[in-house]
């Protein structure tokens, strides 16, 4: 089969019921390398379009287990094994007086993790993608939802993936260029 | 001494008023960081300060005054908004060291080198051992080896350091307010000498502060042969008058009394403050007295009973007071006389009876183990009578004896002061020599001594300020400071030191010994020469040079302190004179000013007073009923009365003092000065304007008025009354006998084991310290000698009222009891150094944090000046930098300060440190010796001052030291030991010894 | 189909109380994108930012002065270490609270209203903390040493004391703000994507582009998106617990009578979101006339700040109770004689006036009618502010002014410089907030969106499309 000359087709939807039937047609329809556009998070979409299982909370347990210990950690190697000091004739190992920097370690790596971990895991920033090509996908962002199938999907088929769409009632279905 | 020359053209000498703009030009030139620098400096200028302090400091002193343009204003903002962000800000300019030449012996630079000298104050020597790094005194200790210091001092010799360096002083001779060399003073002086010869001198007069040194007393002799018709004057407003006339009417002959206070069971005082700075001979008699209140001794504790009329520390170390009126002593003296059969007649208040019979009875009691102490603000009479009580009583010989005056002639000053000004009037006088002093300033205001010397054809004044007296002369002699001369002194023992400098004339003085070699017309013998021919013609022994090198060396010359005399005391007292009537008026000299010659002396300024704690003014004191029926608030919004006496009239603030008599006004010498230098030109009232040569002592015919103007005192303690605060713990003798334990009655420090924490373990040194409430007097010298010991500066009055004076140790003094006649309690407070410091616990960056032996160090460099430390610590002993307090720029201050003490700058927090720069001297010391240091081989500042050995510190680890026997002393008890800082500074609680006969409010046990 | 039927169709569901009715995707985006978006700005904007700019010109001022005099320009002095700075910083903080309680605690318990607050809270929080973190630097001697509270590896290997609350601090209100920022970021993202479709100006389409990261709405990413913004709000609900937590600390841990007290954290927290809330409502109620939001910023929405603060007000209340009861009950003298004086000393009319606000005053937000009156409300809230402001004077001052030993008492006088700098930190605060609401969306618009029924989808409609 020829190159592709376009990154796929995009159907644009007015509801989003509309945007979650279609996807789960097309899902049904076998297509997998696809994705739904909403102006805000519509309940299900995801798993439509077959995204179930996130790696967000994994990442930012890991980082929040790595401030605690960062900041202990730290905490006691200062105040045990650097630079022992007679404070106010309090133990070297103050470990109450450890708890409060380790919570807030603890809260600023979790925290960082997640959301710098949400950005990485969805390929955030990333200053080009074709379908910014489509004119009107500029409403995405407002009131319209789409579904774009790729041409990277084995089943893609120009004309049939178009027929397809076409019948899942969208307003337009238009080529998303390179 | 090349080395010690240094540039005398400082900045601040100029007494100019700096405006704004001068700023700003200075902002405008300067570019980069050297601008900052130039900032810096300018912030240190005192005309600056007074400039950003011109409004008054209860609303914003640091508004840049009114009168500044908003552009300037905001020009001197951008400017230093462009250098906000310099972290330099602080840096010292970098400058060029310079190494010695040619290495003078025995010195190693970085160790300091003693030297024995002594200061005089009212003639009489204060034996000091100074201490100089390189060249440069740098601090002033009592004589260990003088009996009269005992390696005590006084704040006066303390202060005396800072006089040294004061840029204020006079820097050269002037002739008319023209510049001379010295020796074309020496030629001026030819012509008028000539013309004196010829007349025998008879134009000629001598006008001297009174003068103990044995060699100018000598060289005045001299003078006098040589000129026969010459009249040498003695001047002094703090002078022994009283004394000499009592000595006259007791035993014909100037006899002074030296008092053996260790042999006195009895003190009864009769106005005399001898427990407090400048009464001659003030530490021997603090320390002996000392030594007889320890409840616990070998011999019993003495018991004290003051009768005063203006509140003292003496009278309130007393153990019963007696408040009466200055005119009513003479009355209680003789009525005492009258009890122990020397006639005299004299009546008491009815109230008053039985306290005096009680007296007289215990006088009786204690033959020959009592003494009656007559004070210097009191007439002839009530010292005679004293001295006819002595003898009744057997005192003489052992608790006192009498002595020649240590005066080289004793006269009666008010006396030679009259004739020196009659003299003048009738137009006798055309050469008048002024050493010292400041006649015009200090003389009674009738003497009318600033316009009478007009009249002289030639004034010549030496001294070391350009005083009132001095812009009164035709010349001026720049004077020499004690460090800058050589001479010598007697001591209150008779004793004599050799005053010996340490440092060749800061700014080209001349010493009273000089100008009278000039007069005497051997110009060029030095006083060196001087002073050691005259001890050549005393000394009889073989071995001089030996002789005179160990006096120079132990700083007193042996066998030279007089012997007792035996006199036989004559009772004849005259009539009493009346006691006065309505208001009466007793002017009294300041307790750190003295008689204003301090009054250009920050450190004594900013030293709180006694009894008042306050700085920078004396206000006129008042009692409580007394205030009342004037309508005057007590407190530091002090309201401003008008003193109407015999014509004159003065505006003074008031304090009302409790324990003053009712209807007495007491006003003190040493304000109001109109040329004093920057510091002290123009502070308060002069009450010398208030005071006749016809009654020296108090007056009547005084009009008091409310002015309704109230003028801001600056107090270093707020609140003085103590309520259900049990820092204080006294009892009495009879209490502690049955209770030796009464101190821990209502407070226990937890106990070391009641702890989660392993205790920290101090196993080589735990140093320690113990402040003895039963012989602490309140007099100061800890403070200045703490101020002088460790750099710290002298903020000023307006900030001191904001409470930001930097004293690392005060002396808090509380009332207690019936505001007429109330006890009070003086409790020194150092930093406490807690084992358990609630200071080091919140300091965020480790700036404060605990020595291996115990100090809670203070580490400068670190602190970054949250001020939390001081807000956590309990005892407040801890202060700060708000700004840029220390003067970073006079030359002469960086030639005074302590080397081994780090000189902080702006923004850092500082406290009590036990002196940790003695302590690593003396372990160094220990270490290079291989062995422990030794106890009481370290002193701190504040224990080597106090002339009652109050303050003991040391190592508390070596049970044997003083320090830890103190410790385990019932009397021992720590300032808020119950929140359990564990204090390593605890009190030993005081106990009074009032007579069990009298029915005497019994002080309560814990206050 | 035309945004007129859709309007007709979504209005019937609508939730009154929520936002108002005719609200579709497209007009709650452009409404609100074009207050940004518009080239005309109210007058009133333009007041604020002046009195605002004039008086950050006095801040400067005196933040210069004051590093070039050093700290003594202010009131302080021994024994009172602390003056308005540390006063200035618990409150700026406390009012930062209540927008993290908004956005994250309301988050979780899945309060829909907050939806068109949170953004402008959180800004609030920001500026609010920002405030706050001036004033540990200025009150400091030596304020270009700050970073010395921070361990970092240096030539002396010297590290800063963990035992000090100031180092809590350093670290609970540096993370409060960094996780508020992100926080706010991440919300903000999605709304940037819009605006960067929205912006016409090429300049602003460009920075809002660079802003947006790139975001298309694309399912997984919002998948993603929405696990990281609850994980988000999960952290922040305990940080802002433990923020004021920790400033409270500053005292308790002291052992200043006054500060010493065992119950000062859940009082400290409960006041923060009192004072918090008050400032909500202040901001609020004026821009939602304005800008007229009154459909997005209903009066339900004040109504329930001002539930909140009225709960957190008698929390506060029961606080100062407490104290009081300590006070007489403990045996402590040195506590005892601390309390008399705050009623009856040198600032008793201070104490008196928090108190008649905070335990007296308060309770007339029982009244719906006031907590239903927008102008009233915005008084309360005001007068609120003030009294909070003065219980941190009478915590922090006071306490200081009477410890231990009477011979170091002292008292206290503000300087003029002392003013200059707490209210040019309001003006700071206030043109900041004006800058926000002219260059970022106030109200989040993506969670308007959400607000809207036909944002959810019909089950029916899905069933059918499985079956086939």
């Amino acid at each position: 089969m020829s190159e592709p000359r376009v990154y796929g087709l995009m159907a644009e939807f007015e509801t989003p019921t509309d945007i979650v039937v279609a996807a789960t047609r097309a899902h049904d329809a076998g297509y997998r390398k696809m994705d739904a556009y909403s102006p805000f998070p519509v309940k299900g979409l995801s798993e439509a379009v077959g995204f179930h299982k996130d790696a967000v909370a994994l990442v930012c347990l890991i980082g929040g287990v790595l401030g605690l210990l960062t900041a202990y950690v730290l905490q006691y190697w200062i105040n045990v094994i650097a630079y022992p000091l007679n404070v106010a004739g309090r133990p070297f190992h103050s470990w109450p007086s450890f708890i409060i920097v380790t919570f807030e370690l603890t809260i600023l790596f979790g925290g960082l993790a997640a959301a710098v971990g949400m950005l990485a895991l969805n390929g955030l920033p990333m200053p080009y993608h074709p379908v910014f090509n489509v004119p009107e996908f500029t409403a995405a962002s407002r009131d319209r939802f789409f579904l774009c199938i790729e041409s990277a999907d084995p089943n893609f088929d120009m004309n049939g993936t178009k027929n397809f769409l076409a019948q899942l009632g969208p307003r337009t279905v238009t080529e998303v260029p390179y | 001494m090349d080395l010690i020359q240094i540039n005398t053209d400082d900045p601040n000498s100029s007494g100019k008023r700096l405006e704004l703009k001068d700023v700003q030009e200075k902002l405008g030139a300067a570019r980069g960081p050297q601008y900052w620098r130039s900032l810096e400096e300018l912030a240190n200028t005192p005309e600056f300060e007074e400039m950003l302090h011109r409004e008054f400091p209860r609303q914003a002193s640091e508004w840049v005054g009114d009168d500044v343009s908003r552009r300037g204003f905001l020009k001197l903002m951008s400017a230093s908004l462009a250098l906000a962000g310099l972290s330099g800000c602080t840096k010292m300019p970098t400058q060029a060291i310079v190494p010695y030449v040619r290495q003078p012996e025995e010195l190693v630079p970085g160790r300091p080198m003693f030297y024995a000298t002594a200061a005089t104050l009212g003639a009489y020597g204060l034996p000091l051992l100074v201490r100089s790094y390189e060249g440069r005194p740098t601090k002033i200790e009592g004589n260990p080896e003088h009996p009269v210091s005992r390696g005590a001092s006084d704040i006066y010799s303390q202060g005396l350091l800072l006089q040294l360096y004061d840029p204020d002083r006079l820097q050269s001779n002037e002739y008319l307010g023209q510049i001379r060399s010295w020796p074309s003073f020496i030629g001026a002086m030819q012509g008028p000498m000539a013309t004196q010869k010829a007349s025998g001198g008879a134009g000629l007069r001598i006008l001297t502060p009174t003068i103990s040194s044995p060699t100018m007393a000598a060289q005045l002799r001299t003078l006098q042969q040589k000129f026969p018709k010459m009249k040498w004057h003695q001047w002094e407003p703090v002078n022994r008058d009283g004394a000499f006339q009592g000595a006259q009417m007791a035993f014909g002959q100037p006899v002074e009394a030296r008092y053996q206070l260790q042999n006195a069971d009895v003190i009864v005082t009769l106005d005399a403050d001898f427990l407090f700075n400048g009464y001659p001979g003030f530490t021997m008699y603090a320390s002996d007295w000392a030594s007889r209140r320890e409840p616990a001794g070998s011999k019993p504790m003495s018991r004290m009973y003051a009768i005063e009329s203006v509140p003292t520390s003496t009278g309130f170390k007393a153990d019963h007071r007696i408040s009466v009126r200055p005119s009513e002593v003479e009355q209680y003296a003789r009525a005492l006389a009258t009890q122990l059969g020397v006639g005299a007649g004299g009546n008491v208040r009815s109230e008053h009876q039985q306290m005096l019979t009680a007296i007289a009875k215990e006088l009786q009691a204690h033959r020959g183990t009592a003494v009656v102490i007559p004070g210097e603000d009191q007439p002839g009479v009530v010292h005679a009578l004293a001295h006819a009580i002595n003898e009744a009583i057997g005192a003489v010989g052992s608790t006192v004896v009498y002595t020649d005056p240590i005066a080289g002639n004793w006269v009666n000053e008010s006396a030679s002061l009259k004739e020196l000004v009659s003299d003048i009037n009738a137009g006798k006088v055309e050469f008048l020599l002024i050493l010292g002093g400041n006649p015009v300033y200090t003389s009674p205001v009738d003497s009318d001594f600033a316009s009478i010397l007009s009249r002289v054809p030639l004034k010549i004044y030496q001294g070391m300020y350009s005083n009132e007296t001095a812009v009164a002369c035709d010349w001026v002699v720049a004077g020499t400071h004690f460090l800058e001369e050589w001479s010598d002194a007697r001591a209150a023992n008779g004793a004599v030191s050799i005053v010996q400098p340490l440092i060749s004339p800061l700014y080209g003085g001349h010493s009273a010994h000089e100008i009278l070699t000039v007069l005497n017309g051997q110009p060029d013998v030095s006083s060196y020469d001087l002073v050691r021919a005259f001890w050549q013609t005393q000394f009889h022994g073989v071995d001089f040079e030996a002789f005179w090198r160990r006096a120079v060396h132990d700083g007193v010359i042996a066998g030279t302190e007089f012997t007792p005399k035996t006199v036989q005391a004559r009772r004849d007292f005259g009539t009493a004179t009346p006691v006065v009537q309505g208001y009466e008026l007793t002017i009294r000299r300041d307790p750190h000013i003295y008689d204003g010659r301090f009054a250009n002396n920050g450190w004594l300024q900013e030293l709180p007073k006694p009894l008042t704690k306050l700085t920078w003014d004396a206000p006129a004191w008042v009692s409580p009923n007394t205030a009342k029926k004037l309508g005057i608030k007590a407190g530091q919004d002090a309201d401003v009365i008008q003193l109407e006496h015999r014509g004159r009239k003065i505006d003074v603030a008031v304090w009302v003092q409790a324990g003053q008599p009712d209807d007495v006004v007491t006003m003190f010498f040493g304000y109001g000065r109109l040329r004093a230098g920057q510091t002290g030109t123009g502070r308060g009232s002069n009450a010398y304007s208030m005071w006749f040569s016809d009654e020296p002592y108090y007056a009547g015919d005084l009009k008091p008025t409310k002015t309704g103007e109230t003028y801001l005192l600056a107090s270093t303690q707020g609140y003085q009354n103590i309520d259900g605060q049990n820092q204080i713990r006294a009892a009495t003798l009879a209490t502690y006998k049955e209770d030796p334990n009464f101190a821990h009655s209502v407070t226990e420090a937890p106990k070391k084991e009641e702890t989660l924490f392993p205790p920290f373990e101090y196993p080589t040194y735990a140093w320690g310290m113990t402040i003895d409430m039963n012989s602490c007097v309140g007099c100061n010298a800890c403070m200045i000698a703490c101020q002088a010991e460790n750099n710290i500066p002298v903020v000023g009055k307006e900030q001191t009222l904001r409470g930001r004076h930097m004293h690392w140790i005060r002396i808090d003094g509380y009332y207690q009891g019936d505001p007429s006649n109330p006890r009070m309690y003086f409790q020194p407070l150092p930093c406490m150094q807690c084992e358990n410091a609630p200071c080091e616990l919140v300091c965020p960056v480790g700036a404060t944090v605990h020595s291996s032996e115990g100090l809670n160090d203070m580490v400068y460099n670190r602190c970054v000046g949250t001020r939390y430390c001081s807000n956590n610590c309990p005892y407040k002993v801890r202060r700060f930098n708000f700004m840029l307090f220390q003067d970073w720029d006079t030359p002469q201050y960086k030639m005074m300060r302590n080397p081994d003490v780090s000189v902080r700058s702006r923004g850092v927090m500082e406290k009590c440190t036990y002196c940790v720069q003695r302590i690593t001297q003396g372990r160094i010391r220990a270490e290079e010796q291989d062995r422990r240091v030794a106890d009481g081989e370290i002193l701190t500042a504040c224990q080597q001052a106090c002339p009652t050995s109050a303050i003991v510190f040391g190592d508390i680890n070596d049970p044997k030291s003083r320090v830890a026997q103190l410790k385990k002393n019932q009397r021992d008890y720590g300032v808020l030991e119950e929140i359990n800082t564990r204090p390593r500074t605890t009190y030993l609680a005081a106990v009074l010894n009032p007579n069990p006969e009298l029915p005497e409010t019994q002080p309560e046990q814990n206050l | 189909m035309d945004e007129k039927r859709s309007a007709e169709v979504e209005s019937q569901h609508v939730d009154p109380r929520l936002i108002g009715p005719g609200h579709t995707f497209g007009t709650v985006t452009d409404k609100i994108s074009s207050i940004v978006l518009t080239t005309q700005t109210p007058l009133l904007w333009f007041a604020v930012v002046g009195i605002g700019f004039a008086l950050v010109g006095a801040l400067g001022m005196a933040v210069t002065y004051l590093f070039y005099q050093g700290v003594g320009i202010w009131g302080v002095n021994i024994p009172i270490g602390w003056g308005f700075a540390i006063v200035n910083f618990v409150w700026w903080v406390g009012i930062g609270h209540a927008g993290t309680l908004i956005s994250a605690i309301l988050l979780l318990l899945n309060q829909a209203w907050r939806n068109s607050i949170n953004r402008f809270a959180e800004a609030m929080t920001l500026f609010a903390v920002m405030c706050a973190g001036m004033f540990p630097v200025l009150h400091l001697g030596r304020p270009w040493l700050a970073y010395w509270l921070f361990p970092y590896p240096n030539t002396m290997n010297y590290w800063p004391q963990f035992r000090s609350p100031l180092v809590w601090d350093v670290f609970a209100v540096s993370t409060y703000f960094t996780i508020s920022l992100v926080y706010w970021y991440i919300g903000l993202v999605p709304d940037l994507a819009t605006m960067r479709d929205k912006a016409h100006n090429v300049f602003a389409k460009m920075i809002y582009g660079m802003l947006a990261l790139g975001w298309r709405g694309s399912a997984r990413h919002w998948h993603r998106y929405e696990k990281a913004y609850l994980l988000l709000g999960g952290l922040a609900t305990p940080l802002v617990l433990s923020v004021h937590t920790v400033v409270s600390f500053d005292f308790t841990i002291g052992i200043v009578p006054g500060w010493h007290s065992t119950f000062f954290p859940p009082y400290f927290v409960a006041g923060a979101i009192y004072s918090g809330f008050a400032m909500v409502l202040v901001l609020a109620i004026p821009i939602r006339s304005i800008y007229n939001l009154k459909d997005m910023i209903t009066d339900w929405h004040l109504e329930n700040c001002a539930k909140l603060m009225l709960g957190t007000g008698l929390i506060v209340a029961y606080g100062y109770v407490m104290e009081a009861f300590f006070a007489w009950y403990g045996t402590n003298s040195y506590e005892k004689t601390q309390f008399f004086w705050r009623q009856h000393g040198h600032y008793a009319a201070a104490y008196w006036t928090l108190i008649a606000i905070n335990v007296g005053f308060v309770n007339v937000l029982w009244i719906k009618k006031v907590r239903t009156k927008p102008i009233i409300l915005f008084l309360v809230s005001v007068v609120v502010l003030i009294a909070m402001w003065l219980e941190r004077f009478v915590i922090v001052v006071i306490s200081l002014t009477h410890d231990f030993l009477v011979s170091s008492w002292g008292i206290y006088v503000p300087t003029r410089w002392d003013y200059m700098t707490f209210f040019g930190t309001l003006g700071f605060f206030f043109l900041a907030f004006a800058l926000f609401i002219r260059v970022l969306p106030m109200i989040s618009i993506f969670e308007m969106r959400d607000l809207l029924p036909s944002a959810h989808v019909k089950a029916d409609a899905l069933k059918e499309a499985e079956s086939q």
